[in-house]
């Protein structure tokens, strides 16, 4: 199995972005937060973009809260920062309008309800502003080193996704026809559209009920002078992601499924000839008597229950067999995932007793991922 | 179904939800199997295009069709249907409007991607909307088609605004059918038919959102069912001992003596110490699951045990007596 190098890609200052994806519950954000301390640690000066909203991290890095804009961290050691920050994609998504759009147009647009709705609560909005962020967070070259955590989609593959389709749809066919006969001057310019469009309105209206259709309407028309650059952004944002500077982190739990999002990720990443870097493991199980195996150890228990005596070493033998027998099956799913990609470099993180709550956590997890080798292997 | 009494008796629409990495699929799963246990008919349902239940069930992708995977405890029959939102739009576009072709059209125009990605109000109802159609459809002689039905639901993160479809939709629709339609589903998921179970580890953040979830839940007027807290280790050491190895203050001397005894006799100086410090890891995190099993007050609560060999079939039988033995179904 290839190692992963955590240490020369966050070193190589040719390194600009790092994105760590993979499937919710994984530890994602922590991966993320760790990557950014150590990174810093050695000189680099990062910024960290994540969409969690739980506190956890915030506190574990000494803030109360983090919002939309970089915070810096405190307690990094040598000349690197570290700056952190949450996406906020409703007030991402408000900022692009102000900056696309004279002040009476973006008013219009703030306060239609279609757009409320498509930035609050549109699965995919989070997506394309997290995009978008990073987007700008690079353009203003105050970083040299970029780590994103991804939203927890319903599948790690929606990351790509959303942004092309949410450019698709706002440059798309549909809305070009709800925009056309507005600019064509009302109901003059309806009468060129084939009977295919107001079959389409029709059924919206019915199901619907007219009011979203003119909302849309009246969103699409001012949103017009905005839209052209969007979907160009997304093109560039994409391209940005496939450039040699950045560098894919696929994460996974020791778990078939976790490990299944995985592969599909990376052979996604793979067809889509995007950098990636390689794969972390969290949470691996281990032990420093990885020679006692689970069955000897399981053995050792019973004769000492046969026996009579020695409770406690039986007992602790056992919940030594359980800690072995998981590491093994954990094991097992490592190495189907490298038989299934043995070109994708490994690292693996040690499951830890407690939550990370300091710096010093963090700084724990960063340097397990950095370390080489598995002490199992 | 069962003659014994459950917790659940009247209830026919159960919703999992729980944190992702939590196990709700196999909870859901493993509740539809208990409930069907005695003879009863159970649809389990699958949102969100996972494909989580077939591979559960060890049987092919489920297409857009109610199918039976299998059979639980004295002839219960258990079904799968995993939605597709496009196939279920066109559905409903053709069940309540007769517009089957315009949904054909709609699609290549992209409208429906528009609707189902973009709208996720819509598609929210349309995805409650079969599951609530399921919950009410009956025979021909006039019994309700399925006993049950397990909604294995979004996780604990957007499950109320995903069941809360009303609000949903009077953001995107004040008036029309829709509307309409949505305050059906909203019917069925506010009424004592239907309630919501979150699946929980005994780590922080889960329960945290499982609190968080219930919180939330309630403010909405939909029943919270159960907290399932799934993955539990089962107690190896005795309290003592726990306390012990939790405080560093374990016999090494006597650790070794055992080892010896039991004819490990190389190196039983150096695991002697591994097993302690192990034990005294085991204390810390049995200490951290214990505090986070405190903070969950809520009743009833049922307890799955972790299973070191992981996830198949037979497990999942076990997981559904459990499920039964506590009296979820």
């Amino acid at each position: 199995m290839k190692k992963l190098d955590i240490d020369a890609l966050i070193d190589d200052r040719r390194t600009r972005i790092i994105v760590c994806c993979g499937a919710g519950g994984v530890g994602k954000t922590t991966t993320a937060a760790s990557l950014g301390l150590r990174a810093a640690d050695r000189g680099r000066d990062v910024v960290v973009l994540t969409v969690d909203p739980a506190r956890r991290l915030a506190q574990s890095m000494g803030l109360s809260e983090l919002d939309n804009s970089p915070r810096k961290i405190e307690g990094v050691r040598g000349d690197g920062e570290l700056h952190a920050m949450m996406l906020d994609m409703k007030r991402t998504f408000d900022e692009i309008i102000e900056a696309h759009s004279d002040p009476d147009r973006a008013k219009l647009i703030l306060a239609n309800p279609f757009y409320q709705s498509l930035s609050s609560s549109f699965s995919g909005t989070q997506e394309y502003m997290a995009m978008e962020k990073l987007g700008q967070l690079h353009r203003s070259n105050a970083w040299d080193l970029i780590i994103v955590d991804t939203p927890p989609s319903r599948n790690a593959l929606d990351f790509l996704d959303a942004p092309e389709r949410m450019g698709r749809f706002l440059d798309g066919r549909f809305i070009r026809l709800l925009l056309a006969p507005a600019k064509a001057g009302g109901r003059l310019g309806m009468k060129v559209f084939s009977a295919g469009f107001s079959m389409v309105t029709n059924t919206i209206t019915k199901v619907l009920g007219g009011q979203l259709l003119k909302d849309v309407s009246t969103f699409v028309t001012a949103f017009d002078t905005v839209f052209g650059g969007f979907r160009e952004r997304a093109e560039k944002t994409y391209e940005l992601l496939k450039s040699p500077g950045t560098a894919f982190l696929v994460i996974a739990a020791p778990e078939p499924d976790a490990l299944r999002e995985a592969s599909y990720f990376v052979d996604r990443l793979k067809s889509e000839r995007m950098p990636l870097a390689g794969l972390v493991v969290n949470r691996m199980a281990q032990s420093s008597a990885s020679g006692l195996s689970s069955a000897r150890s399981l053995a050792a228990a019973e004769t000492l229950d046969e026996r009579g005596d020695h409770p406690l070493t039986a007992s602790l033998l056992r919940l030594h067999a359980e800690r072995m027998q998981l590491a093994a099956r954990q094991e097992r799913l490592r190495g189907h995932f490298a038989s299934a990609n043995p070109t994708v470099p490994v690292t693996t993180v040690p499951v830890q007793a407690e939550d990370v709550h300091d710096l010093d956590g963090l700084r724990l997890v960063g340097g397990s991922l950095a370390a080489s080798g598995h002490p199992a292997a | 179904m069962s003659a014994k009494d459950t917790h659940w008796d009247g209830v026919r629409l159960h919703v999992v939800t729980g944190k992702g990495g939590t196990g709700k699929t196999t909870v859901a799963a493993a509740l539809a199997l208990a409930l069907a246990a005695g003879g009863g008919k159970v649809l389990l349902v699958e949102v969100e295009g996972r494909q989580g239940i077939a591979q559960l069930f060890d049987v092919p992708p489920l297409p857009y069709e109610e199918r039976k995977v299998a059979v639980a405890p004295d002839g219960g029959e258990v079904f799968a249907l995993a939605i597709d939102t496009e196939e279920a739009l066109i559905e409903y576009l053709e069940m309540f409007y007769n517009l089957r072709r315009a949904g054909k059209a709609l699609t290549k125009l992209g409208v429906i991607d528009f609707v189902t990605t973009i709208a996720p109000g819509l598609r929210d109802v349309i995805l409650t909307g079969k599951v609530s159609e399921s919950v009410r459809r009956r025979e021909k002689n006039n019994k309700f088609k399925y006993d049950a039905i397990v909604m294995d639901a979004p996780p604990t993160g957007r499950i109320s605004k995903f069941l809360n479809v009303s609000d949903e939709v009077s953001n995107l629709a004040k008036v029309g059918p829709v509307r309409n339609h949505g305050d059906l589903v909203m019917s069925v998921i506010r009424s004592p038919q239907t309630v919501v179970h979150f699946v929980t580890l005994l780590e922080e953040m889960p329960v945290q959102e499982t609190l968080d979830g219930i919180h939330d839940l309630k403010e909405t007027g939909i029943s919270v069912g159960g907290v399932i807290v799934n993955m539990e280790r089962p107690a190896v050491l005795t309290p003592e001992d726990l306390a012990a190895a939790g405080r560093g203050e374990l016999d090494q001397d006597e650790i070794v003596r055992g080892l010896k005894a039991s004819g490990l006799e190389q190196n039983a100086g150096e695991y002697a110490a591994v097993l302690a410090a192990e034990a005294a890891e085991h204390a810390q995190r049995t200490a951290l699951e214990q505090r986070e099993k405190a903070r969950i007050t809520h009743e009833p609560r049922y307890d799955l045990p972790f299973l070191p060999d992981g996830m198949d079939l037979a497990c999942l039988y076990d997981l559904a007596q459990a499920l039964r033995d506590q009296g979820a179904a």
